[in-house]
């Protein structure tokens, strides 16, 4: 029976550490090395970065990443798949051809792209946003929110399939470079290279949706996001592994990880990455096929090595989602700390001074929020009423406002500047910070108009 | 008896939609924390949070209920005013509730 085993070397981060990554290679015996590197928000930063500086937008650990990663080629067996393309695939293979030629190592390169579809943005103008929940965005007046009533307008992207990585591993490719696509078509292109799963073979499938997905966030696997002193520890969470799987091509699937490393594999770690990010468990959308997940099992048979079985799916539908990034306002953010047992009273007062002086300058901002961390700046106040114990003696005024403009936002943020002096006793350590707020909005694109998305190979 | 003594609890994020699943350490009390833990208790624990509403989906294979709270993230990660951008704080306070 063939079987391959597949690393994730990162998980979505803008950071992620290197030596994890080397040590799946050097000591996990993997076939495959994927490095997934975008979040929601990052392509969005990632084509603000392009459009500054047309050299730019692709991952910025590529260099550093690659510089370590890509001599391990001439000894170990393996291939790497990745989205560092970011918003600028082409600049990101360009990269790493240079890195190549620099360190002498032989590799074919491919890259994938397609997901762009800012240039033909207008074309979805009469497309209604949807959220994560399948709902229509609707604004305070209950009207459907379209394409077309978003400004400003930075970044368009589908989340493509699996299917160009599998043409390019098909072609060759030891390293495939992309934009944005699925995170689970990342793992999904090599198990279709390697296994050849027809497009009704659900079972397999949805046991390749299954393992795409529980690795996608790397070391949310092995122990990562999950300690919790005395409750559930972690050992070695400063040297975590990264996970690995193991599937073969009868769709059984075993998640483990390199032996010696930190952290473990365990049927909870599976259990909680499985629903991570999950709504409904028996219909999770994903451009490679509707994953059920509603009937998984997770069995230990070894330290660190846990089976997955009872996936499967049904067919995709006909359509991509795109995640659009626009510029909609402005983010002021402002804080200033209190100590003492009437710390909390004295942040109270400091915030009634800011709306104050807010009141005198006429100055309104689009939206605000008043936290006060140490005691409700997560949960709100009606839980921190309900679970506070005592009140803390160390307490953080934090203010945000919304406003339409950079200069607005300065004006409101500002006034929380000069409280040393003129505020609360013991106003300690103010920081202000401004920043653009790039929003997301998500739409439906007919798969039609995109295809897979295109392969370019190029040999170093 | 609090939740977190009996299940461990992830908290995800999508879009405006945030997404907390409790899993049993022993999934044999599945019937138990499937009365207990409805959505309406999860809707009010979360009041000032969740604007939209809250679905409870069961995945009785591994003793869990994942609970999707719509209109929860203040815009998502990328617009919310608050510390916790994604929410991934939520779900640890749901393991203070009494049962």
């Amino acid at each position: 029976m063939k079987k391959i085993r597949i690393g994730c070397g990162s998980g979505g981060c803008a950071y992620e550490r290197i030596e994890p990554a080397i040590e799946l290679v050097c000591k996990g015996n993997i076939d495959y090395l994927v490095f997934e590197c975008l979040s929601e928000r990052t392509i969005t930063d990632a084509q603000k970065d392009r459009i500054a500086d047309p050299a730019k937008g692709y991952n910025p650990m590529l260099q550093e990443r690659m510089s370590r990663i890509l001599p391990l080629m001439r000894d170990h067996d393996f291939k790497i798949v990745s989205n560092m393309g970011g918003a600028n695939a082409p600049e990101a293979v360009r990269q790493i051809e240079a890195i190549a030629k620099d360190l002498n190592v032989s590799v074919k390169i491919a890259m994938v792209e397609g997901d762009n579809i800012l240039p033909s943005i207008h074309a979805y103008d009469a497309i209604p946003l949807f959220d994560a929940d399948g709902s229509i965005v609707r604004d305070k007046d209950g009207h459907e929110k379209h394409l077309e009533d978003l400004q400003h307008v930075l970044s368009a992207n589908v989340y493509l399939g699996s299917a160009a990585i599998r043409q390019a591993l098909d072609e060759g490719a030891d390293i495939v470079v992309t934009g944005r696509v699925a995170d689970v078509s990342l793992f999904m292109g090599p198990l279709l290279h390697e296994f050849n799963w027809s497009d009704n073979a659900f079972d397999l499938r949805g046991q390749g949706l299954l393992t795409g997905h529980l690795m996608e966030c790397c070391t949310q696997l092995t122990g990562g996001c999950y300690a919790d002193p005395g409750v559930k520890d972690v050992k070695g969470l400063a040297r975590l592994g990264h996970p690995i799987a193991e599937v073969s091509e009868d769709g059984a699937v075993l998640f483990t990880k390199v032996e010696g490393s930190g952290g473990f594999v365990s049927v909870d770690t599976c259990k909680e990455q499985m629903l991570y990010e999950i709504g409904d468990p028996s219909c999770y959308l994903t451009p490679d096929g509707i994953a059920d997940f509603s009937h998984v099992s997770f069995e230990q048979v070894g330290t660190d090595r846990v089976r997955a079985t009872g996936a499967t799916s049904r067919l995709a539908t006909d359509t991509y989602k795109a995640n659009v990034g626009y510029l909609d306002s402005y983010l002021g953010v402002g804080a200033i700390s209190f100590g003492g047992s009437t710390a909390l009273d004295r942040a109270r007062l400091c915030a009634d001074v800011v709306q104050g002086r807010w009141h005198i300058l006429g100055l309104k901002p689009l939206e605000k929020r008043i936290d006060f961390i140490g005691y409700d700046s997560l949960y709100g106040e009606t839980i921190a009423r309900t679970y506070e114990q005592r009140a803390s003696y160390d307490i953080r005024l934090r203010i945000a406002v919304r406003a339409s403009s950079e200069e607005q936002a300065k004006l409101l943020i500002r006034e929380m500047q000069c409280l040393y002096i003129n505020g609360p006793a013991g106003a300690a350590g103010i920081r202000t910070h401004i920043e653009p707020s790039i929003s997301l909005a998500s739409i439906l694109v007919p798969c039609a108009d995109i295809g897979i998305g295109t392969v370019k190979i190029r040999e170093v | 008896m609090k939740l977190r003594d009996i299940a461990h609890i992830r908290t995800g994020d999508k879009g405006n939609v945030c997404n907390i699943a409790v899993i049993l350490y022993d999934p044999v009390n599945f019937d138990a924390l499937k009365a207990k833990l409805t959505s309406s208790v999860v809707k009010n624990f979360y009041c000032e949070q969740c604007r939209g509403e809250v679905k409870r989906y069961e995945v009785p294979s591994i003793g869990a209920l994942n609970f999707v709270l719509s209109n929860a993230l203040d815009g998502g990660v990328t617009r919310s005013l608050a510390i916790d951008r994604h929410g991934k704080s939520l779900g640890m306070a749901l393991g203070e509730l009494e049962l």
